[in-house]
């Protein structure tokens, strides 16, 4: 990596001692003797020549992504709140909550105690840190070694040794940077030093875009604040308490009396050892984490043709054996099909488990290719499973029957291809006492996977609650109005018109009055006063009043039917 | 004195393959009879055409719960046109991880007609599957289902404990056409203990039944 000059790249110890400094060796380490001889020169030979690292803080990672999802804006008084020991507390607010009092880490009662209005809404932290690792492997672009960072918030690290030229120089990488991440609606702070440890510190504790060149690490971090070394708040507090506020105090104590002191404790406890990481006599390793695997299979025609179906089963069976060589199986496939006027047509379909059989992913796609225009006909296709899950090789059973949940989830596929994700679906319950707020409609061929063998039903489901008042058998969306005779304003209707035909009531039950969610419905919306009639043939109608006469919410009540029994 | 029976005959009779139940009107009798044959845990897919979703409504599983007295494992699926019902009836019916598919019609679509039904029976037959094929807004045209049916509302028995309110589901069905068993005219309802379809044949205490629905006593009068 480092070129001819690798030798000094394996010194393992910077060799401060021939600098002055006492008790160069870190505990457990023999110092190496100087060796002239390797070092360049005009270099620090304590270095290894030209590492250079990346480190990129995303302070308000959580609360701009949630912005970007929701569409709203840093003038919203929003925060998102995650649940601690003693109740919810502020993870993350815009910059108006921010101004308004609603500061991170605070509670959210206190919060709203400062500012009423403040909308809080949950964290999704597991999400975020999915966007964050995704956000890793996109930042590729710039190197191709990147890892998420584990202190310090949301952020990442990159080694651009040898790659910031290809950007047009340091500068204008950590602009590039900066500029593209502000594309994302995404506020980056960042740093280039030759170590992890001085990048991290730099990027959160220096003005914006610090670059720190080799031989400037300790000059360039000593006016920084202990908690730039990665330490624990705990720590970094009693540091404070013996007087060392910076790092430069810190590295004026002499070591032994560091290594004295925390010579056993855990990394972000022990400032020695963030020290020497910091300055790079330490040499801190990091796994760069691999990118999953990409699964594609491309077919190179020499004269274009008119349909690709011919071309399918050799491109699935590609497909399938570069799935089963890796342990995978696709879980979303896309078909793109490249005309020779340069348009692409593309065909998608996704599967409820993960599959590698050819036979059966043909058939998904093969309804498809009828609605693509050829033009002058196709001369590339590529197979590619966007979406891939592990999958281990399984034995079917001894007896030779077929597997239910299998054939399930095949139906559920060949259903989802031909009519589209969201028309197939699975009713799932929700905790509210509105009827049609009780049930959402989730498409079966979900990004979560079926857990367990029935794809439909996921395992631990709470069951409906019954309602306790009989329900409808079908339900009606939107509520149809009607028009009603009846005795009393507030009684039971008489008599009711619904799509032109008059019915008359022979027998009811009710009211069952349903109120508004008023935390969640706008102010003014009417409880609605159910009905189960029946009229003279033994039809029954679930029919509700919005409103009472009255009630100060609007004129009239309105009448609707809302469903149908048995 | 019980006269209920699960089957209309009275003799025990197998499963029709494919079931065509024609709706009287746009109410919850019909489908409500298709549920009642249902055992709770059963997995059932539930396909619609566009018209029979926004005229008739789509299945509330609490209401499916409480008729059938346990849930369903029920999955909706939505479509355009009446040939695609008959399509995904079709690819459903080699599956045999459901225990019913119901298809539901709206109208009387050229795409109906006797070859296509006859597709539908000999697959649900070969599948060993069970289909239901719910007309509403239809006349009886050909077709090569193995049972067809007509339902309507009947007007309920009061409930026990409230005169007025409306009680049990009662329906009127009548067989119009069936393979194996004996055409006729029954009355229907969900037995909550056997858990399955009650029939009650005509003559057998029908008569008292319908006085009692006839006559809804109000608490005025």
């Amino acid at each position: 990596m480092a070129g001819p000059r690798s030798g000094a790249a394996i010194l393992p110890f910077p060799l401060r001692a021939a600098q002055g400094r006492p008790g160069a060796a870190p505990p457990g380490t023999a110092p190496l003797p100087a060796r002239p001889g390797f070092e360049p020169p005009g270099r620090n030979p304590a270095r290894p020549p030209g590492r250079r690292f990346l480190s990129l803080a995303l302070p308000r990672f959580a609360i701009e992504r949630h912005l970007r999802l929701v569409g709203a804006s840093e003038d919203a008084l929003l925060a998102l709140a995650t649940l601690g020991p003693h109740g919810p507390v502020i993870h993350a607010a815009t910059r108006a909550a921010d101004a308004a009092g609603a500061t991170p880490g605070l509670r959210v009662g206190d919060a709203r105690s400062v500012c009423p209005v403040l909308r809080v809404e949950e964290a999704d932290l597991a999400g975020d840190a999915q966007a964050l690792t995704s956000l890793m492997l996109w930042s590729r672009r710039w190197c191709p070694w990147t890892a998420v960072e584990e202190t310090g918030g949301p952020g990442l690290v990159l080694d651009v040794t040898g790659a910031a030229h290809l950007w047009g120089g340091e500068v204008a990488l950590l602009r590039e940077i900066e500029t593209r991440l502000a594309g994302l609606g995404l506020s980056a702070r960042v740093a280039l030093a030759p170590t992890r440890g001085a990048a991290w510190a730099l990027a959160r504790f220096a003005g914006p875009r610090a670059i720190c060149g080799p031989g400037e690490i300790e000059p360039l971090t000593a006016p920084l604040p202990v908690r730039a070394l990665r330490l624990s708040p705990g720590t970094a507090l009693l540091l404070q308490r013996l007087g060392l506020g910076t790092v430069g105090d810190l590295l004026a104590v002499p070591r032994p009396a560091l290594a004295r002191r925390f010579a056993r404790a855990a990394p972000e406890e022990n400032p020695l050892l963030r020290l020497d990481q910091l300055t790079g006599r330490l040499p801190e390793p990091l796994p760069w984490p691999k990118e999953p695997p990409r699964f594609v299979a491309r077919a190179t025609l020499s004269e274009p043709v008119q349909d690709p179906a011919p071309l399918l089963p050799r491109l699935a069976q590609e497909l399938c054996a570069r799935l089963e060589a890796k342990g995978f199986g696709a879980r979303r496939l896309r078909l793109a099909l490249f005309r020779t006027d340069g348009t692409v047509a593309g065909v998608e379909a996704a599967t409820a488990r993960p599959t590698r059989d050819a036979a059966h992913l043909v058939r998904l796609l093969e309804g498809r290719l009828a609605g693509l225009d050829p033009g002058f006909g196709f001369d590339l296709a590529t197979l590619a499973a966007t979406e891939a899950e592990p999958l281990d090789v399984r034995q079917p059973g001894l007896d030779g029957a077929r597997d239910e949940a299998e054939d399930l989830a095949r139906l559920l596929d060949r259903l989802g291809a031909r009519f589209g994700p969201r028309a197939l679906c699975r009713p799932v319950p929700r905790e509210s006492h509105i009827p049609e707020r009780a049930l959402v409609w989730v498409p079966a061929l979900g990004s979560e996977p079926p857990a367990g063998s029935s794809p439909i039903a996921p395992p631990g489901a709470p069951p409906f609650p019954s309602p306790g008042a009989p329900r409808p058998l079908l339900l009606l969306d939107p509520p149809e109005e009607v028009r009603v005779l009846y005795g009393l304003p507030d009684g039971p209707p008489a008599q009711f018109t619904w799509r032109r035909a008059a019915h008359r009531v022979a027998r009811f039950s009710g009211p069952e009055r349903i109120g508004p969610e008023w935390w969640r419905d706008p102010p003014g919306t009417r409880a609605r006063d159910y009905w189960r009639v029946e009229d003279g043939e033994g039809r029954r109608f679930w029919l509700f009043r919005e409103g009472r006469p009255g009630d100060g919410r609007g004129g009239a009540p309105r009448w609707f039917l809302h469903g149908l029994f048995a | 004195m019980n006269l209920w029976t699960a089957s209309p005959s009275f003799a025990a009779e197998p499963p029709a393959a494919l079931a065509e139940v024609f709706a009287m009107g746009t109410d919850g009798a019909a489908p409500g009879f298709v549920l009642a044959h249902l055992t709770p845990g059963a997995r059932v897919l539930w396909v619609q055409d566009r018209l029979s979703r926004r005229e008739g409504g789509r299945p509330y599983l609490p209401g499916l719960t409480g008729l059938l007295g346990g849930p369903l494992e029920l999955l909706h699926l939505e479509v355009p046109r009446a040939v695609d019902v008959l399509w995904a009836l079709e690819q459903a019916l080699g599956c045999a991880a459901l225990s019913a598919v119901v298809g539901e019609v709206w109208g009387e679509p050229a795409a109906l007609d006797l070859t296509a039904t006859k597709r539908l029976a000999l697959r649900a037959e070969r599948g060993g599957g069970r289909a239901w094929l719910l007309r509403r807004a239809a006349a009886p045209a050909l077709s090569a289902a193995r049972e067809r049916w007509r339902v309507a509302a009947m007007p309920s028995p009061p409930a026990p404990d409230d005169p007025h309110a409306p009680g049990e589901a009662l329906w009127r069905a009548t067989r119009f056409r069936s393979r194996r068993g004996a055409l006729g005219e029954w009355l229907a309802r969900r037995d909550p203990v056997q858990r399955g379809i009650a029939f009650l044949r005509p003559g057998d205490g029908w008569e008292a039944l319908g006085a009692q629905a006839a006559r809804p006593d109000r608490r005025s009068a």
